[in-house]
């Protein structure tokens, strides 16, 4: 499965970029922080505190137990600030 | 329902007026603008909001659609700002047109609350020391609890 993977705010910063694209064979947003984490320790820096971060499928707000199943863009970012 | 996302400055009077002169049918407008603040002492040099092009026009229709639902509205209005803003600039405004005051005032409460916390912005306060990211308050969660 290919996913575009989206970075905003300083999870993009830590990471070092705003996109990339990404075969995987995770099944739940949870299984795909895990496979990130792994890769380098600027992943597992953006990611040790996932209460402090948020996820969005397909542009839709969702819970990193969510399947992966028919998604193509996923998003993580920090808790939002707008207004 | 109006819904804009720009970098573009806005005249808020301008804004305001023009939706309650449009607002046909209506007995009540009530209009709110939230404005770049200055830290405590100064300092603050300028804001930069980013956000998530494509899922942020679809998260705030998404809360218009639900404030029509909830709340007898006859129109109501989003406009937010990204980019970068000066202290005392507007960032973003929302009205809402209903015909009578309790459904507006309560709508457009309920959409400043949403949108603290439901759409896709970040901002970050510049000064001369650097940047640094606004932290989200539990506060602006737990908000969303009365609705």
């Amino acid at each position: 499965m290919k996913l575009t993977i989206l970075y905003f705010a300083w999870l993009r910063e830590r990471i070092g970029q705003p996109r990339e694209t990404l075969e995987t064979g995770a099944t739940t947003v949870a299984d795909l922080v895990e496979e990130l984490r792994a890769r380098e320790e600027r992943y597992a820096l953006a990611f040790s505190d996932l209460r402090a971060v948020r996820v969005a499928l397909d542009q839709e707000l969702a819970d990193f137990d969510a399947p992966l199943d028919g998604v193509r863009e996923v998003a993580f970012f920090p808790p939002m600030t707008g207004g | 329902m109006r819904i804009r996302v720009q970098p573009e400055p806005f005249d808020y009077g301008a804004e305001a007026g023009a939706f309650a002169h449009g607002a046909q049918g209506a007995g009540a407008v009530v209009s709110f603008a939230g404005i770049v603040r200055d830290r405590p002492g100064g300092g603050l040099m300028r804001l930069e909001i980013e956000h998530y092009p494509g899922m942020t026009e679809k998260a705030l229709a998404a809360m218009a659609d639900t404030a029509r639902d909830r709340w007898n509205l006859t129109d109501a209005m989003i406009l937010h700002r990204h980019g970068a803003m000066a202290p005392g600039e507007a960032i973003m405004m929302v009205a809402t047109a209903a015909p009578h005051r309790a459904d507006a005032f309560a709508a457009a409460e309920f959409l400043m609350d949403y949108l603290k916390s439901c759409a896709p912005f970040w901002k970050k306060e510049i000064t001369a020391e650097g940047a640094d990211w606004v932290a989200a308050t539990e506060a602006d969660e737990d908000a969303l609890s009365r609705w």
